[in-house]
C-alpha cells in the first residue's frame, strides 16, 4: 500500500485535527455549561432529575431580564469598558516606549532591565493588594473605579513590555536607521515606520492588556464597594451571590454577556494579527 | 561642496577597538571605496559618517560643517543598507517618497523626483508594489532610488551588492558607476569585494583590523601596495608570496628563493643593495608570470622551471598552478601555452613588476623605484 504525497498530507492533517478534539472539549465545555445554564429556568437548574447537559424545558430569558433591569449590570458594563479602554491606552503608550528603549538603546544596565521588568510581573496581585490599599487611600481613590487606572497597569505594563521587547528586537535595526537617515525624528520613525511594522506585536499586547483589565477580579473586589462604582467582575459576584445562595442562572447570564466584548475584540483583531504575521519581512 | 573629512576618528565598543584613529579626506564628487575583509571596521566607519554611531574620538566634517553631534537627518546624506531595509508596509513609491514627505516637499515635486529616479533605475513599473513582491535586484534598485530622490550631498553604500548573484552584481556595478557620472555627487562605498572596489572606485581605502593600510587610486594600489597585506588583498587570484633572499654575484643582484634565482633589473639595484644577504618576501602577481615561449618582448624578464599541477582554461587566458621546489605558485599565462599536467615548463617573470616585502610585520614593501 503506497500513498501519494497528497494523500499522506491529507492524513497528517486529519490526525492533527483528531488530536485537537480532547482540547476542544476541555476548553469549550465550561462555555457550553455557562450557555445552557443561562437559559435554563431556575426549577431545572436546581432539579436533580434528567440529564444536566441539555435544556429539557422551554429556554427562558428571565435571567437576562433580571440582570439587565433589576441590577446595575449596564452601569458596571460601562465602567468596565471605560477602565479597560483607558488602561489599554496607558499600557500601550508606556510599554511601547519602554520596549523600544530596552530593545534599541544602549544605556547603563539596559541588558538586565528587560528581565527586571518581567520579574515585577511575577509578583502576585494577592501579595500587593494590601500595600496598594494604602497607596490608593493616600490618592483618595478608595471606592471609586478610577483607582483601577493606577492598579491595572502594574499587571499589564510589565507583561506587554516584555511581549513587545520580543517583537521589537526581531525588527532589523537597519529599518529604524533607514528612517533616521531619511530624515525622521524619533516620533516620526516610531509612528510611521517602526510601529506599523510591529503591528502583530502591538495587537497581541493590546489584546492582553484589554483582557486582563476586563477580567481582573481581586482589585475591584478589595477596593470598591459602592454599587455604582463597581465593574462587571465584582458587581456580578457581590450582587448575585448572597451568602451561600448562588443565583446560578443570573450569574451565568451575566458572565455570558460579559464575555461578549472580548470575543468581539478577538474576532476583529485576529484577522489583522494573522495578516501581520504573513506580511513580507525585510529582505 | 560635499567634501567629507575625518580627523583623527576612532571607535571603541567597550574594550574592543573597532576602528583605530585615522585621518581621511573624501574629495567632492569622489567615488571612495572602503575595502577590507569582514570585521575590519568598514561599516563602523560608514555608520560614523552617517551619524548612526557615536565617535569615541575625533571630528567629522561634511562640507564645512562639523557634524559630530548632528543627528543623521540633518547631515544631508543618504544611505543604502546591506539588506536594503526597505519599509515593508509601504509601496515602492512611498518607500522612495518617504524622505521627501518628511521634509515637506510639495506633492508635485515629490512625484516628479520619484518618477525621475524610477526612470534612471528602470523601476517605473514597480512603483505600486510592496517590497515583498520584488526580486533581490529590484529591491536593490528601490533602495538606491530611495537614496537618490533626496539628492543628498553624500551617498553612503554598505555592501549593497552582496546579496545579489554574480551576474546581477556585474550589471549593477556598471550601473552604479554610470549613476555616479550622472549624479556627480560624493559616494562612499563599503565592500569586501576587491573587484567592486577596482571597477567603481576613484579612490580606494584599504582597511584591516581597524587600521587603514593604504589610500590611493585603484592602479596605485595595484602597482604599489604599501605592504604584503595590501598586495595579497588586491588582485585575483592573489599575489604569490615566496620567502627569499637578496644575493649579490659579480655586482649583480639576484633574488634567491632557494629553488631558483631571478636576476633583478639593474635599475632597481640602488634600492636593494642595502638588503643584500637579507631575508625578504618576494611578491609576484600571477599575471606577471608568463609561459616563457610567449613572453612579451618589451619587458625585462627572467625565467625559472616548474612542474605544472593544474591547468585551468579560462578562455582568454590559462591559469596554471605550478610547483617549483618548495614553492607553490599560480600563473596566468597566454592561452596558446602547451602546458600540461605533471610536465615541466619554463616560466618567465616580469621582473619590473615584482615586489619585495620585509619579513617583519607589518611587512612593508621595499621601495624599488622612484
Ligand atoms: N555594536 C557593536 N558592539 C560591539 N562590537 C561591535 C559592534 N559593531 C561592530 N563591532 C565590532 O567592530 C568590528 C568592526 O565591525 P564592522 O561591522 O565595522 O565590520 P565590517 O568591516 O563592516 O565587516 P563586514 O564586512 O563583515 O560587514 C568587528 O570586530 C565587530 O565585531
Ligand atoms: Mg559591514
Amino acid at each position: 500500500m503506497s500513498l501519494t504525497l497528497v494523500q499522506q498530507k491529507k492524513r497528517k492533517i486529519t490526525y492533527s485535527y483528531l488530536g485537537l478534539v480532547p482540547f476542544l472539549v476541555f476548553f469549550l465545555f465550561p462555555l457550553y455549561w455557562m450557555l445552557i445554564t443561562a437559559f435554563k429556568p431556575d426549577s431545572e437548574i436546581t432539579s436533580l432529575k434528567g440529564i444536566p447537559f441539555i435544556i429539557h424545558s422551554v429556554p427562558t430569558l428571565d435571567h437576562f431580564k433580571f440582570i439587565l433591569f433589576k441590577t446595575r449590570f449596564i452601569q458596571w458594563f460601562w465602567n468596565s469598558f471605560q477602565i479597560a479602554i483607558v488602561v489599554t491606552i496607558i499600557t500601550m503608550i508606556v510599554s511601547i516606549l519602554g520596549a523600544y528603549a530596552i530593545s534599541r538603546l544602549r544605556f547603563l544596565g539596559s541588558r538586565y532591565f528587560g528581565v527586571g521588568i518581567f520579574c515585577t510581573y511575577l509578583v502576585p496581585p494577592a501579595l500587593l493588594f494590601i500595600p496598594f490599599y494604602k497607596v490608593v487611600g493616600i490618592l483618595g481613590l478608595i471606592n471609586t473605579k478610577w483607582c483601577l487606572l493606577f492598579l491595572y497597569p502594574t499587571l499589564t505594563v510589565p507583561f506587554c513590555t516584555w511581549i513587545l521587547i520580543g517583537y521589537f528586537t526581531a525588527i532589523p535595526r537597519a529599518l529604524d536607521e533607514a528612517a533616521f537617515v531619511d530624515g525622521a525624528t524619533y516620533i516620526q520613525m516610531l509612528t510611521r515606520v517602526f510601529l506599523p511594522v510591529a503591528a502583530p506585536g502591538l495587537i497581541a499586547s493590546t489584546l492582553f492588556a484589554f483582557t486582563v483589565s476586563w477580567a481582573q477580579f481581586l482589585y475591584p473586589l478589595a477596593y470598591i464597594y459602592r454599587d455604582e462604582e463597581k465593574v462587571l467582575t465584582n458587581g456580578i459576584y457581590t450582587t448575585l451571590i448572597r451568602g451561600d445562595v448562588y443565583h446560578w442562572g443570573e450569574l451565568m447570564g451575566g458572565a455570558l454577556l460579559a464575555s461578549v466584548p472580548v470575543v468581539v475584540l478577538f474576532a476583529f483583531l485576529m484577522d489583522y494579527y494573522i495578516a501581520g504575521l504573513t506580511r513580507g519581512t525585510i529582505k | 561642496m560635499s567634501k567629507v573629512s575625518l580627523e583623527n576618528v576612532c571607535k571603541n565598543f567597550g574594550n574592543v577597538e573597532a576602528v583605530s584613529c585615522f585621518y581621511l579626506d573624501v574629495e567632492d564628487k569622489e567615488f571612495l571605496v572602503l575595502l577590507g575583509p569582514s570585521g575590519c571596521g568598514k561599516s563602523t566607519t560608514l555608520r560614523m559618517i552617517a551619524g548612526l554611531e557615536e565617535l569615541t574620538e575625533g571630528n567629522i566634517y561634511i562640507g564645512d560643517k562639523l557634524v559630530n553631534d548632528m543627528p543623521p537627518r540633518d547631515r544631508d546624506i543618504a544611505m543604502v543598507f546591506q539588506d536594503y531595509a526597505l519599509y515593508p508596509h509601504m509601496t515602492v513609491y512611498h518607500n522612495m517618497a518617504f524622505g521627501l514627505k518628511l521634509r515637506k516637499f510639495p506633492r508635485t515635486e515629490i512625484e516628479q523626483r520619484v518618477k525621475e529616479a524610477a526612470d534612471i533605475l528602470g523601476i517605473q513599473d514597480l512603483l505600486e508594489r510592496k517590497p515583498r513582491e520584488l526580486s533581490g535586484g529590484q529591491r536593490q534598485r528601490v533602495a538606491v532610488g530611495r537614496a537618490i530622490v533626496r539628492k543628498p550631498a553624500v551617498f553612503l553604500f554598505d555592501e549593497p551588492l552582496s546579496n545579489l548573484d554574480a551576474k546581477l552584481r556585474g550589471q549593477m556595478r556598471a550601473e552604479l558607476s554610470k549613476l555616479h557620472d550622472q549624479l556627480k555627487t560624493t559616494i562612499i562605498y563599503v565592500t569586501h569585494d576587491q573587484v567592486e572596489a577596482m571597477t567603481m572606485g576613484t579612490k580606494i581605502v584599504i582597511m584591516n583590523e581597524g587600521i587603514i593600510h593604504q589610500v590611493g587610486s585603484p592602479m596605485e594600489i595595484y602597482d604599489y601596495p604599501v605592504n604584503k597585506f595590501v598586495g595579497g588583498f588586491i588582485g585575483s587570484p592573489g599575489m604569490n608570496f615566496l620567502s627569499a633572499k637578496i644575493v649579490s654575484e659579480k655586482s649583480r643582484l639576484y633574488v634567491d628563493t632557494g629553488g631558483f634565482q631571478l636576476l633583478i633589473p639593474s635599475k632597481k639595484n640602488s634600492f636593494l643593495e642595502s638588503k643584500t644577504d637579507q631575508e625578504v618576501i618576494l611578491g609576484i602577481r600571477p599575471e606577471h608570470i608568463q609561459d616563457a615561449v610567449f613572453t612579451d618582448e618589451t619587458s625585462i624578464t627572467d625565467s625559472f622551471k616548474a612542474v605544472v599541477e593544474v591547468v585551468e582554461t579560462l578562455g582568454a587566458e590559462v591559469q596554471l598552478n605550478v610547483v617549483s621546489g618548495e614553492h607553490d605558485l599560480i600563473a596566468r599565462v597566454d592561452p596558446r601555452t602547451k602546458a600540461a599536467r605533471h610536465q615541466e615548463i619554463e616560466l618567465a617573470v616580469n621582473m619590473e613588476k615584482i615586489h619585495i616585502f620585509e619579513t617583519e610585520p607589518p611587512n612593508e614593501r621595499v621601495k624599488t623605484e622612484e
